[in-house]
């Protein structure tokens, strides 16, 4: 049997796509996992799980330890040899400890995911994106963690039917407690789901001077706006959810334009999915233009205006 | 407050250089150093000791050479080291129990702390592993920490929400990099770090029987990059021209 779990309902689909697909390569069925309600069971099935497992509970927070327990209960049970989870936050400290309860290999981050000679090869960046690890297990379960967006979720097929498990799981309470929930500081920006994104970096000397991003990124009717790690973890000059990059957002638009970065591998690993890459930056050595498909040597104050108004014009 | 750290020696990422034929990355003689975000873990630990007192330990899996490293740790402020050296083909279950053992054996402990992931392999699941085997509570992707008598409370980054969540000891504790600014070590820090012990204990010792690796690497290869590289030189109007051009032409302008 092959398990899928994620907290998000979204990533749950896309991983049910993946985990489809592996079940009927090594001849299994596919079980989708929600913790403390049922609500996306339906769905599930429709978008290609054999059956739902709902585990009942009184849960009002996400604790990985609680979550990695009813996981493994329901792991154990089922007798599952292949386990995909949602690489989000949770997800992976999720399966970091569920993988040492089970005394199994775990691999995070899979950007691929086959059966070769009925057995499961992943793939996943390392080196800061300078290289793909490809792995084996030798241990069973086979715990992976899929980030968002690396696959897509099948079509839906209507009024599909399957069995749902609604059970009760002893698990391990945590003596933790959650004591507050904020909403971080955002903007509203959803760069995962941008297809046009202008992005911008170092070269930018003053919070104000940010308007020229903002102002091409209109025009290209994207209006989304990015930033390397120095603008959002160092300067705050825009929130976290614009910050692109190994510990910020992975994107994959289909124009990025990078402005006044110099192209750090950390940033590279945030947006070397992208479709077209452009690089504009006065320093003609920087990094950024080895990742770039175009790119224009000069200083950004004069480039960007430029490019803004050649492009309204373009597009009339 | 004891506190163990876990710190990581790696390869310094900064400085890979890929072979232009094969796209692999070069790894020999690239420059190792403590992963970054285990600093963090280290200068956060030193932070609570000079509030609360204690003593900080420091765990490194890795090569004999990395005592080197463990060095610069017991200069920065670390009390004692802790070097295990591991089996070949050590991957992160292997690694989890050696550092699991040595954290047993050190004893006494109330926070373990390390950073959310180390910068070459970023899989981010050592910390969450270790505090599954030691069956003790986790607190990942820490950006703030605040130590009190008989618990810890702790804010979580999860991107869109911050989480603030408070443990009994004891408890392990995953920090980001945006926890702080690791320290320098003045030179009296670094010439008095030499009188500080460094244990070297063997992975049977610490880990016997659970030393089987779960995943083998087959291969570490090249990452497809094919861009196109062109870049626009001419005068500015000509070049800005040129790229709305051909940008219009591969159709991203709709």
């Amino acid at each position: 049997m092959v398990l899928v779990y994620s907290d998000d309902k979204k990533l749950t689909l896309e991983l049910l796509n993946k985990g489809k697909e592996l079940a009927k390569e090594l001849n299994k069925k596919v079980i989708a996992v929600c913790i403390g309600h049922d609500s996306f069971a339906k769905e599930y099935l429709e978008h290609g799980a054999d059956s739902v497992i709902a585990a009942e509970t009184d849960l009002h927070d996400f604790k990985a330890e609680e979550y990695a327990s009813i996981l493994e209960k329901i792991v154990k049970e089922n007798n599952n040899e292949v386990v995909l989870i949602g690489s989000n936050k949770n997800g992976k400290e999720l399966a970091g400890r569920l993988a040492a309860k089970l005394d199994t290999g775990c691999v995070t981050d899979c950007i691929n995911v086959h059966v070769k000679d009925k057995k499961i090869v992943t793939e996943r960046v390392v080196y800061s994106g300078n290289a793909i690890a490809v792995e084996q297990f030798t241990s069973h379960p086979q715990i992976m963690t899929i980030p968002p967006k690396a696959f897509d979720p099948l079509p839906k097929k209507e009024g599909h039917k399957g069995e749902v498990v609604k059970k009760k799981f002893d698990f391990e309470k945590s003596p933790s407690k959650i004591t507050k929930v904020q909403a971080m500081k955002t903007e509203g920006v959803s760069v995962e789901d941008a297809e046009i994104i202008v992005s911008c970096g170092r070269g930018f000397k003053n919070k104000d001077d940010i308007k020229l991003v903002r102002e091409l990124a209109d025009v290209l009717k994207g209006r989304t706006v990015g930033c390397s790690r120095p603008i959002a973890a160092d300067l705050k000059w825009l929130s976290e959810d614009h910050w692109i990059g190994l510990s910020g957002h992975k994107v994959k638009p289909k124009l990025y334009i990078a402005c006044g970065i110099s192209g750090q591998i950390q940033h590279i690993a945030g947006m070397r999915d992208s479709g077209v890459v452009v690089a504009i930056n006065k320093d003609p050595e920087a990094l950024i233009f080895k990742s770039a498909d175009y790119g224009i040597v000069g200083d950004l104050y004069q480039v960007i205006p430029k490019l803004t108004s050649a492009i309204k014009e373009k597009m009339g | 407050m004891n506190i163990i750290v876990c710190a990581k020696q790696v390869v310094d990422v900064s400085e890979i250089k890929v072979d232009s034929s094969t796209k692999k990355p070069i790894l020999a003689g690239v420059p190792q150093k403590i992963s970054d975000i285990d600093k963090n873990a280290l200068e956060e630990a030193i932070k609570i000791k000079e509030k609360h007192g204690g003593k900080i330990t420091v765990v490194t899996v890795g090569p004999s050479d990395a005592k080197e490293r463990i060095k610069e740790l017991l200069a920065m402020g670390a009390d004692e080291g802790v070097l295990v050296v591991p089996p070949q083909n050590a991957d992160y279950s292997v690694v989890s129990n050696i550092l699991a053992g040595a954290i047993k054996k050190i004893g006494g402990y109330n926070i373990v702390l390390c950073g959310e992931a180390s910068i070459d392999m970023f899989s981010g699941q050592m910390g969450p592993r270790v505090a599954g085997l030691l069956n003790i509570p986790q607190i990942t992707y820490a950006q703030h920490i605040s130590v009190e008598k008989d618990k810890v409370v702790s804010e979580r980054n999860l991107g869109d929400k911050a989480v603030t969540i408070e443990s009994p000891y004891p408890v392990l504790i995953a920090v980001t990099k945006e926890i702080n600014q690791p320290r320098l070590p003045s030179l009296m820090q670094i010439l008095a770090s030499s009188s500080k012990p460094i244990h070297e204990w063997s992975a049977n010792d610490v880990a016997s029987g659970k030393l089987e690796p779960k995943i083998k690497t087959v291969d570490i290869k090249g990452v497809p990059m094919a861009r196109k590289n062109v870049i626009f030189k001419d005068d500015l109007d000509q070049s800005v021209n040129q790229l709305v051009d051909e940008l219009a032409k591969v159709g991203v302008l709709r």
